[in-house]
């Protein structure tokens, strides 16, 4: 199929859409205002619903209402709207619900600003909401693996009946890049725990989508559910890329955006006669924890550099996954400002010693 | 000898016991719900949304299948469900602290959209579950464990009315209040709930029915008394009657 020259966020919205969702809960957020309106006039071509809810809480409690329906069900938001999600989202993992859920991350904390950050690492990595869960987390760096991880959400939040997180900044969202959409639904899977409507002559249970787990023992299978579910993902779904890891005398740990940029510095060093490689987490969570210390353990390798647009976030992954054998350092700033091509060629020249 | 059934408990209720206090008006309104859900033959399509507040074991209660919803949110839930099952019957059921405080929001913009969806509201002039705080519909001198002295209007404002609130918006197809203090608005009540769910399931708007309910619990009241306390306090505040029909 030829490629299609696409801005981020429509490209992820199609995808979705090709993937078989068919219902669209939202509120506009720069930068990712795209989404609800590509979403707004798709839906209904293709039979779908697309409701623009009256804030963010509500969207995710109708994603809540959907999941439970059986739908495959998406929302989107930056940043702040992603905050306010957090109460649907705690009660969607909690009711063992699937949908996926896009952040397009902007700078914080508060209403902080529209430009791209990367400060919302810990939020989607930890939980987001009150609670003891977790939520698979997928971060892009290019057009295109935006819409192929869109794409491949759905079936894995059918899979595992969890929360995807998707979590881009705002340059995959507002960027322009040739893209090749992935076509045909992802294969549907029997949902017979969805509320769609029960008699006692039913074949199937009498259907409570529920998070309230009253009695202690109910609560404590629920987590020895999600501890199965979440060892079975940490063994079967950890994604990275692998980037010029031979003989390199340093590692770059850098994901999203973040990473594309410390390509280009990789170039320039590799010029100079600096072999640096890099391991760009694909999944957030599950962490390539093994991969980050099998890189850093190489014989070659010196020591590893950590670049984020952010004051260190996954540099705390980073560090368990290093666990002391090489040294670790950090590469970024809070808020929107970006460390520079210059500035990471500079940084690592420092780690070697030279000018 | 031959024996006749003369009453029967609806099948819309599953035979777990209520937890709801002696005299609450809770148990009451649950079993009119069923009870039309029953008559109108909607239980093999109907999805109920059960609040939190006391009602939060709704679920274990209708014998439908069921949703609970975080504190406020079900008209939202209730969208995303009947937005994707739009045959199906959808309701919420909701108590005033739920609805009338931290999901104000969401029960104006389910009413704003026109959502084909029934909400039955519990206005007990209190926060039940919590033990007996001030809620939005507390009267004016009414004393709860956050208005000890009594309900100060220049302090806490003039309870909302929610029913005449929502009739204001245009998606509404169906708004009454009723009462569950005597045979007389048991009976009215349950023909209001059934106009709402054939308002619903004719695709003509969100319907809504208030129900003044008593909480002898958090009253200090016994349940003989706060049927009387509803009827000289409440009703006179909450007017009785239509707001909305189209
Ligand atoms: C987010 C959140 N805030 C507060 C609570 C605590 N809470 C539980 S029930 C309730 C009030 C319920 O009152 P109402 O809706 O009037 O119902 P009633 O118990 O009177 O039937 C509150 C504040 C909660 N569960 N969740
Ligand atoms: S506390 Fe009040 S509302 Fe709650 S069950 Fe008891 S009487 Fe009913």
């Amino acid at each position: 199929m030829a490629k299609k020259l696409m801005k981020g966020c429509e490209a992820i919205a199609e995808a979705a859409v090709q993937a078989g969702c068919r219902c669209y809960f939202g509120y506009p957020i720069t930068p990712q205002t795209d989404i609800p309106e590509y979403l707004s006039a798709r839906m209904p071509e293709v039979g779908g619903v697309f409701v623009q809810a009256e804030s963010e809480i509500a969207a995710a409690n109708m994603v809540y209402g959907a999941a439970g329906a059986g739908a495959r069900v998406m929302t989107s938001s930056s940043s702040p709207g992603i905050s306010l999600k957090q109460e649907a989202l705690s009660t969607i993992a909690g009711a063992e619900l699937p949908c996926v859920v896009l952040n397009v991350m902007r700078g914080g904390p508060g209403i902080g600003g529209i430009a791209p950050s990367q400060g919302d690492y810990y939020q989607a990595t930890r939980g987001g909401g009150h609670g003891d869960y977790r939520q698979i987390v997928l971060a892009p760096a290019s057009v295109q693996e935006a819409a192929d991880i869109m794409y491949g959400s759905f079936a894995l939040a059918d899979k595992y009946r969890m929360i995807v997180m998707v979590l881009a900044d705002g340059f995959i969202g507002q960027m322009m890049e040739p893209v090749d959409l992935p076509m045909g639904a992802t294969p549907e899977v029997e949902k017979p725990w969805a509320a769609t409507g029960w008699t006692p002559e039913s074949d199937r249970p009498r259907a409570v989508i529920n998070s309230l787990y009253i009695k202690e023992p109910d609560l404590t299978k629920l987590h020895e559910r999600f501890a199965a579910r979440y060892a079975e993902i940490e063994a079967n779904e950890v994604r990275y890329e692998a980037y010029q890891l031979e003989d390199a005398e340093f590692v770059i740990y850098a994901y999203g955006t973040m990473a594309r940029i410390c390509k280009s510095a990789i170039a320039i060093l590799a010029n100079e006669g600096i072999k640096v490689g890099m391991v760009r987490p694909i999944t957030l969570w599950p962490f390539p924890t093994k991969a980050v210390y099998e890189a850093a353990a190489l014989d070659s390798v010196k020591s590893t550099l950590t670049v984020e647009i952010s004051a260190g976030q996954m540099f705390d992954d980073v560090r368990i996954g290093v666990n002391g054998v090489k040294p670790t350092e950090f590469l970024g700033y809070a808020g929107s400002k970006i460390p520079t091509v210059d500035e990471i060629v500079a940084k690592i020249k420092s780690m070697k010693g030279v000018e | 000898m031959t024996t006749k059934v003369l009453f029967e408990k609806t099948k819309v209720l599953t035979d777990v016991p209520f937890h709801y206090c002696p005299g609450c008006g809770h148990g009451i309104v649950h079993r009119l719900v069923a009870e039309v859900i029953e008559e109108m033959g909607l239980a093999p399509t109907t999805i109920g949304v059960a609040p939190v507040g006391c009602a939060v074991f709704a679920y274990d209660y209708f014998n439908v299948d069921m949703f609970e919803a975080a504190h406020g949110r079900a008209p939202a839930v209730a969208t995303g469900i009947k937005r994707v099952q739009p045959d199906k019957c959808v309701f919420t059921y909701q108590g005033d602290g739920d609805l009338a405080s931290i999901g104000t929001a969401e029960i104006v913009h389910a009413a704003h959209r026109g959502e084909k969806i029934t909400t039955i509201f519990i206005n007990n002039a209190i926060y039940g579950m919590t033990g007996g705080q001030m809620a939005p519909t507390t009267l004016v001198g009414q004393k709860t464990t956050t208005s000890p002295k009594g309900r100060d209007k220049d302090w806490s404002g003039s309870p909302i009315r929610v029913a005449e609130m929502l009739a204001t918006i245009e998606g509404s197809a169906y708004i009454e209040r009723c009462a569950v203090n005597s045979n007389a608005n048991i009976i009215r009540t349950k023909k209001a709930i059934r106009k709402a769910f054939e308002t619903q399931m004719a695709g003509k708007g969100f319907s809504l029915i208030e129900i003044l309910s008593p909480c002898p619990t958090n009253w200090g009241q016994s349940p003989v008394e706060a049927m009387k306390w509803l009827e000289d306090n409440m009703i006179p505040y909450y007017p009785l009657g239509v707001m909305k029909e189209v």
